[in-house]
């Protein structure tokens, strides 16, 4: 709401300046109108003029955009960097661009080339782009108050240091992407030094390294996004007051892919997502007053690994079914709650019929502890030798966190969004 | 071999089946598997998490009846062989006839015992990988412990002794086998391990069939796995032929062994 006012206020203000007072004209670029060029258009705008670039593809120079505009491509409008430039660059508040397909960037190793970058500039809006096989797609430099929306980013990257972000912002406030896609980068999307943003409805899908991948972004929001078969999953750094709702958490593959990896992260909550078919659905170092509940841990290979210096974190009213394992951690101590969760290898009775089991349920298997010092030994998984060490190990427990348990572990899955499963 | 081996393998090999199906053990164990795994799907909460329990359960169960079960018959069988060897039949053809006799029902009661309650669940079509992976594993199984219980009721006269080595040569192979790869494991850990781990599992069948299990189940952490020899082999279809190939190995070798045996037994 505030970023509306402040938008409304913007616009007033610029539009008080005389020369553009009640001459809001739309200037058409392309065979037979106005202008040959876009940057001649834009040139020959005045502020808050419609350009509106008919089909074709347009090889130029990139543009710069330093007055407040609504760019509009039509359907088919390229702009085609040939291999060797950015397409757009924003410099002014208040610019609008859509309709375009953006290609064909090249790579630079002495720039972050983007096919879109908004730089210094706040009050954008950015919707309904193709960028494909872009080095950086967007790029949002100390910039703010933008809405990114509906975008395709297509990249067909195979290794991390030839490739860019799909999105990538930096020092940005208050931006908000929605129902992006974005295939085929380095970062699908890329935070770093954002605050107060909003991340919705997206997919990060198929990306060389990190689906999302933040630092020191605090107070952002990330919800109903799907990150799906990136190289190492998501990454999330040195970050507070963090919101992840309902995303869905898949195919992260590799010893050293997660679904997400939390590493420095306060005060934040992880609630309703899903994490299926990941080598680790969670891995928490240094995860501190962590809220993750209602979550589904489907068939990874381990749920949840939580190190010793994660503290007061809290993980309840989960369902644990088909992982591997489904906690690991690397101290004897726990300093985080598991309580209320759904855990398919308890045994326990319900005598009392009030859908908590009687006895608590401790979720580090001994063999975890065993891998966990002794990889190879991974290949014993489901040796009956193994399950007989673990049922001594439940019986008489000297090895395994004995105070990592869950006291109060459910009968029956929590009820998620993501249905039963 | 001429025709009519043939024809006399195939007729043992029905005079076995027919005798295996009056014997109630072949039914009884159809039964307990079936019994064993309706349980584990209505009372463990699903397909999703019975499937790893039978899985267990298998690579326990399978090896040690197909044990039992050939060294017994064998023993038992013994006045019937050397019946038929003072008639004009040659002693391949019989002992192919009495191996395809064993093996075949034994592997039809496994299947029955396993696929009629999963099927019934439904889980043919929501698990289809996994049961076809259990499934696969289990009549590997029972083919190559028909293949060493043959070997050792060959070679053990006596059937109490036949029987003791059968117990232990299970007890080996589905337990203390796995204890000393544990052992070795600790006791060389600051070497590179993965090599040589996965020639320890093709040394031990019930390992390969379990390894077999555990693609199928454990993907997920088998890919979380660092080393890179262990991603190859556990994440495509390359693990999966190798594992394959070595239980059929495990099969025909043995086999093998026991018809030379056979053939030089003096009844």
């Amino acid at each position: 709401m505030r970023a509306v006012l402040i938008l409304l206020a913007a616009l007033q203000g610029t539009q008080a300046a005389p020369a553009s007072q009640g001459t809001v004209a739309t200037r058409v670029v392309g065979p037979g109108g106005d202008h040959a060029t876009i940057t001649e258009a834009v040139q020959a705008a005045q502020p808050h003029d419609t350009v509106v670039v008919t089909r074709g593809v347009y090889r130029e120079a990139t543009v710069v955009v330093d007055k407040p505009l609504v760019l509009r491509g039509e359907d088919g409008t390229v702009l085609d960097g040939e291999g060797a430039r950015g397409l757009l660059r924003i410099v002014a508040d208040s610019v609008t661009v859509s309709g375009f397909t953006l290609r064909d960037t090249g790579i630079s190793f002495t720039e972050d080339r983007a096919a879109l970058l908004v730089d210094r500039a706040h009050f954008c809006t950015v919707r309904d782009l193709r960028v494909e096989d872009a080095f950086f797609g967007i790029y949002l430099a100390n910039s703010g108050d933008c809405l990114l929306e509906d975008n395709t980013l297509r990249a067909r990257s195979t290794r991390e240091t030839r490739s860019g972000n799909g999105i990538h912002l930096w020092y940005s406030t208050r931006v908000t992407l929605r129902g992006n896609r974005i295939e085929g980068h380095r970062d699908g999307i890329y935070f770093e030094f954002v605050e107060d943003s909003r991340v919705l409805d997206n997919e990060s899908v198929g990306n060389v390294r990190y689906g999302l991948h933040f630092m020191f972004s605090d107070g952002c929001d990330y919800v109903r996004n799907v990150f799906a078969d990136n190289g190492a999953g998501v990454a999330v750094m040195y970050t507070s007051d963090v919101l992840m709702e309902e995303n869905d958490f898949r195919g992260s593959l590799g010893n050293a892919a997660f679904g997400l990896l939390l590493k420095d992260i306060t005060d934040s909550e992880i609630l309703g997502n899903r994490f299926r078919d990941n080598s680790v659905g969670i891995h928490a170092e240094g995860a501190n007053r962590v809220r993750v509940a209602g979550n589904d841990f489907l068939e990874n290979g381990w749920a949840v690994k939580i190190m010793a210096n994660s503290e007061g974190s809290t993980i309840e009213g989960n369902n644990f079914l088909g992982n591997s394992f489904d906690v690991a951690t690397n101290s004897r101590r726990s300093y985080s709650d598991f309580a209320g969760n759904y855990w398919d290898r308890y045994r326990g009775w319900d005598r009392d019929a009030d859908g908590v089991g009687d006895v608590p349920f401790h979720p580090v298997r001994l063999f975890s502890l065993v891998v966990a010092q002794n990889e190879p030994a991974l290949v014993l998984q489901r040796s009956p030798l193994v399950a007989l060490l673990d049922l001594a190990e439940q019986v008489l427990p000297l090895l395994t966190p004995e105070d990592l348990a869950d006291p109060r572990p459910r009968l029956a899955p929590v009820s998620t969004r993501w249905g039963p499963s | 071999m001429s025709d009519r081996s043939v024809s006399t393998g195939v007729k043992i090999l029905g005079y076995q089946v027919r005798d295996l199906a009056r014997s109630r053990a072949l039914g009884g164990y159809a039964l307990a598997l079936a019994l064993a795994t309706w349980g584990l799907v209505h009372f463990g909460g699903g397909t999703a998490r019975a499937l790893p329990s039978l899985a267990t359960l298998v690579v326990l169960v399978v090896p040690l009846v197909s044990l039992l079960v050939t060294t017994s018959f064998v023993h038992h069988g013994g006045d019937f062989i050397e019946l038929l060897l003072s008639h004009p039949v040659g002693r391949r053809p019989l002992f192919l006839g009495m191996y395809l006799g064993l093996a075949l029902p034994l592997g039809a009661a496994f299947l029955a015992g396993v696929l009629i309650p999963l099927g019934a669940s439904g889980a043919l079509s929501t698990h289809a990988n996994g049961v076809a992976t259990v499934a696969l594993a289990g009549a590997l199984l029972t083919a190559v412990f028909t293949s060493l219980g043959f070997v050792i009721a060959l070679r053990a006269t006596d059937p109490a002794r036949a029987m003791g080595a059968a117990l232990l040569v299970w007890l080996a192979a589905a337990v203390l086998y796995d204890g000393a790869v544990l052992l070795a494991a600790y006791r060389w850990a600051a070497y590179p391990l993965e090599t040589p781990m996965l020639v320890l599992m093709a040394l031990n069948p019930v390992d390969v069939a379990r390894v077999l299990v555990v693609m199928a189940l454990d993907a997920s952490a088998m890919m979380g796995y660092t080393g890179a020899i262990f991603q190859d082999f556990f994440g495509g279809a390359v693990g999966r032929a190798l594992a394959i190939a070595c239980l059929c190995a495990w099969t025909i070798v043995p086999a093998w062994v026991a018809m030379r045996d056979f053939q030089r037994k003096d009844f």
